[in-house]
């Protein structure tokens, strides 16, 4: 239900687009007023939510230890799993950021008759998601030939990179077929695990099929229903230029992929795909295990009621006599 | 009282998820999965909000008229205080990697067992009233109203949780269903819903210095029993004492193992350790606590309980505090007790007396782990250890949650068990270390009214313990936790009868050769010795 909604809410998402350039001829709406709006939505809800999460103090120091401690010299520390440093931090970051590294350690398990629990390693989940974010990111960064003019030379080599295949005519690019093809997975294993399925909100998989919809209609427009690419990027450099213009004979697929572009970059900051600022200020993640070593402060420790020693000794004294224990006050 | 099913029945597990959608799906509170409500009389001596008398398994739980309110102006200072709520409240992509890793999943098969589910019922809530997108959009962003029924939802599956860890472990972005569930409680206690097994244990610390509520001649006496054992068994008169001004060391450990078998071993270990070192250490009956069930309770409780070890470190003049064998303790005093109540600048860097080590690593702090400060002995050659005393036990180690993933103490213990016994046994690499599963009872769930829960969350502990039963024989199952002393005592009797329970530290007592000890015949549960079996 959750799935199919979603679906049809990206569907309508691409009509609206495709109606409105073809029936009612919006084409500077879409183009670049719509544009313009999603990336204003996006800069200032992400920079607001960041903020908001950096306001917030941190009070304790709880990294989630998953090697061994500093503790005597003679005994080796795990300083990526366990650090105790801010380089220690800073390497267990890079690698849980670039490489997934808590993805990479997942398990699953089956219980057997017995009862016997048999626990094994896993890492389809890991390998998906890899695939999904690194190919995600590439694409984002092989458009950055649309806003440039002369084109930057190492967008050159990505591109080159990412078309080694040669084959086709333009080149397959690998990168958003892979994505394509890795969203599929996400969107697959949570519609046939069970217990995925369960978990899953109609805001899980309005993301996905979002996404799907950009890179559909991005390979569409590569290799099936050609657009002009000359007047695309005189379009796309109007934008990076403020000065927007509309070139006439785009065909309606680009306002399409660019309408859902929008809606994404819109829709970032009020979704889970937060995920990708909030990995960053995770505190289990992000800081050292050196509390036993440097005070960690928290901005509002307050006083608290207690018990003192003085009124224990007051509710014990006899006792406390009577079994020899030294007091206080007689 | 609900009758505990038998292993067969209980192991038969399914793990489908039902037809009807999880908010669609009220709570069922089944007996023996939840723990008594906190009585009256606790919540005062605590100085909680609303007590009274109620029963869980009624309708009305007799909240205050404006208990949504309560919750919901809670929640907001949980979120502007911690950051933690708020990016995990924001952030979860329900990738579903957390959701096998929880020992209540593996043993219930109850999807709000599933550590994604079980933050999802807060979140739920946040969303619906703090997130523009579910203030609009609803349920389809996944918001809900806080009704009656999602509060004891609330309270069923935060009082499932054992605040292990283990989920954040394996979530990319590190999510934390402790915090969560800690948030959880925190918000449950602001309307006097806490278990009477926590608040109980709470109030006795608050007044009485500890737990178990023993007064201060119980424990001089308590203590007394165990050095007559003792003497039984190696022939040395220990004194030890008690509330002592100007010694070097203040000793402070949970005080389970003051009280029951077997962690009354270990606590005779620590007493045969530091008599033969001659350490200038004393005792203390108003810091007769490291556990904190506070920590189970709020933040301001714990910060309330803790403040005694230190209060008491400066009243007696001590240099430095050494810990005794606890999981949720060494959390505490690992990530919280400095923040708290620190700085401890009246102490000094703890420093071993008889090895002259520098603990650099609690230099702030100046708290030692007993683990750490033993296997420092071992490695300087300051004990005599005769292994072959424990070779009738064939031992494994089970890494407790919050040692494993609140502090990182992994290779102390086991470098001491290396030394003690001759035969150690690691369990499977997939269930030790960080990826250790819980006893099944930590954080205030080991009562005796919910022990379903508490024999299905400790399945998949038992089970990898069976494993090495099964395969090496093991017998002796050692851990560095009083929670999981008696816990596990429990557990592996109804899932693998026959296997004992141990801190390391007793192991360290049995092989330790004392000076001017008898030969000793038995051990300190007064077993026969291998090699002298029959004699006498």
């Amino acid at each position: 239900m959750n799935a199919i909604l979603s679906l049809f809410a990206v569907i309508g998402l691409a009509l609206i687009a495709f109606i409105g350039v073809k029936v009612a001829h919006l084409e500077f709406l879409f183009g670049t007023a719509i544009p313009y709006i999603a990336l204003a939505v996006f800069l200032i809800g992400v920079i607001s939510r960041v903020l908001k999460w950096g306001r917030t103090p941190v009070p304790f120091r709880i990294p989630t230890t998953c090697g061994q401690q500093q503790s005597l010299p003679w005994i080796k520390q795990s300083k990526l799993d366990n650090p105790s440093t801010g380089a220690g931090v800073i390497g267990r970051m890079f690698l849980e950021v670039f490489l997934f590294r808590s993805l990479f350690s997942n398990t699953k398990f089956e219980l057997r008759e017995g009862p016997k629990l048999a626990y094994s390693s896993t890492r389809w989940l890991w390998l998906g998601g890899l695939a999904f974010h690194w190919t995600f990111f590439v694409v984002l960064i092989r458009h950055l030939r649309l806003f440039t003019e002369p084109v930057p030379g190492f967008l050159h080599s990505i591109e080159a990179l990412d078309g080694f295949l040669q084959v086709g005519i333009p080149g397959v690019l690998i990168s958003g077929v892979v994505l394509l093809f890795a969203a599929t997975y996400l969107f697959l294993r949570r519609v046939f695990i069970p217990s995925v399925r369960y978990i899953s909100l109609a805001a899980d998989y309005f993301p996905l099929f979002l996404i799907m919809g950009v890179a559909l209609s991005g390979i569409l427009m590569r290799y099936v229903v050609r657009v002009d690419i000359v007047s695309v990027k005189m379009l796309t450099m109007g934008l990076a230029s403020l000065s927007p213009v509309v070139p006439e004979g785009i065909s309606a697929i680009f306002y399409v992929h660019l309408f859902l572009v929008s809606a994404l970059f819109a829709y970032i900051p009020y979704s889970k795909i937060m995920h990708l600022g909030g990995v960053f200020l995770s505190p289990t993640r992000n800081l050292a295990n050196n509390s036993r070593m440097v005070r960690h402060i928290n901005p509002w420790n307050y006083p608290v009621e207690v018990h003192t020693y003085e009124e224990y000794e007051n509710d014990f004294r006899e006792k406390m006599k009577k079994a020899g224990l030294p007091v206080e006050k007689e | 009282m609900a009758k505990t099913p038998k292993p067969d029945e209980l192991s038969k597990i399914d793990y489908a998820p039902p037809q009807s959608a999880w908010m669609d799906t009220p709570a069922e509170l089944k007996e023996g999965n939840w723990c008594y409500g906190a009585k009256p009389k606790n919540l005062e001596t605590l100085h909680f909000p609303n007590p009274r008398e109620w029963r869980v398994q009624d309708e009305d739980w007799k909240l205050p008229e404006n208990w949504q309110e309560i919750i919901l102006k809670g929640m907001k200072d949980l979120l502007d205080k911690y950051r933690s709520f708020r990016v995990f409240m924001d952030i979860c992509v329900r990738c579903g990697a957390c959701a096998d890793k929880c020992h209540f999943f593996i043993g219930s098969g109850d999807p709000k067992n599933m550590p994604v589910l079980r933050a999802e019922l807060l979140r739920s809530v946040y969303r619906g009233n703090f997130t523009k997108a579910g203030k609009i959009l609803g349920k389809l962003a996944g918001a809900r109203e806080l009704t009656y029924s999602v509060l004891k939802e609330w309270w069923y599956y935060f009082f499932q949780c054992t605040e292990c860890r283990r989920c954040s472990v394996f979530c990319p972005y590190g999510i934390d269903t402790a915090e969560i569930t800690m948030m959880g409680r925190e918000l449950l206690n602001l309307l006097g819903l806490n278990t009477d097994w926590i608040s109980g244990p709470a109030a006795n610390c608050y007044m009485k210095g500890n737990h178990l509520g023993l007064e201060p001649h119980t424990i001089v006496g308590n203590l007394e029993y165990m050095l007559d054992d003792i003497e039984t068994v190696t022939g040395i008169k220990i004194t030890p004492t008690f509330n002592r001004k100007g010694a070097e060391i203040l000793f402070v450990t949970p005080s389970g193992d003051l009280f029951a078998d077997p962690g009354t071993y270990t606590c005779m270990g620590y007493l045969m350790l530091f008599h033969e070192l001659g350490l200038d250490y004393t005792w203390s009956t108003y810091a007769s606590e490291g556990g904190n069930f506070g920590f189970f309770t709020s933040n301001e409780l714990a910060k309330r309980l803790n403040s005694k070890i230190y209060a008491e470190a400066k009243r007696l003049g001590v240099k430095w505090i050494l810990g005794g064998e606890c999981g949720h303790m060494w959390r505490v005093l690992n990530q919280y007790m400095d923040t708290w109540n620190g700085p401890a600048d009246f102490l000094q860097v703890p420093k071993s007396p008889i090895t002259g080590t520098v603990f650099e690593n609690a230099k702030s702090t100046k708290m030692v782990h007993i683990a750490e400060f033993t296997a420092d002995l071992i490695k300087n050659g300051k004990l005599k250890l005769d292994k072959s005393r424990n070779d009738n036990l064939k031992v494994t180690f089970h890494d407790s949650c919050n040692t494993s993933r609140g502090m990182g103490i992994f290779e102390e213990p086991r470098y001491i068990i290396n030394n003690t016994c001759n035969h150690f046994y690691e369990m499977d690499e997939l269930t030790t270390r960080e990826k250790t599963f819980c006893c099944g009872s930590g954080s205030g769930l080991n009562a005796g009214e919910n022990m379903e829960i508490r024999m299905r969350g400790g399945l998949p502990r038992a089970n990898a313990v069976k494993d090495v039963v099964d395969k090496y024989g093991v017998n002796m199952v050692a851990n560095i936790c009083a929670i999981d002393r008696a816990v596990l005592t429990a557990s592996l009797d109804y899932w693998v009868p026959g296997t004992g329970v141990t801190g390391v530290h007793e192991l360290v007592a049995n092989a330790l050769i004392m000076k001017g000890e008898q030969p000793r015949t038995t051990n300190l549960r007064g077993m026969p010795l291998p090699g002298t079996e029959g004699q006498e």
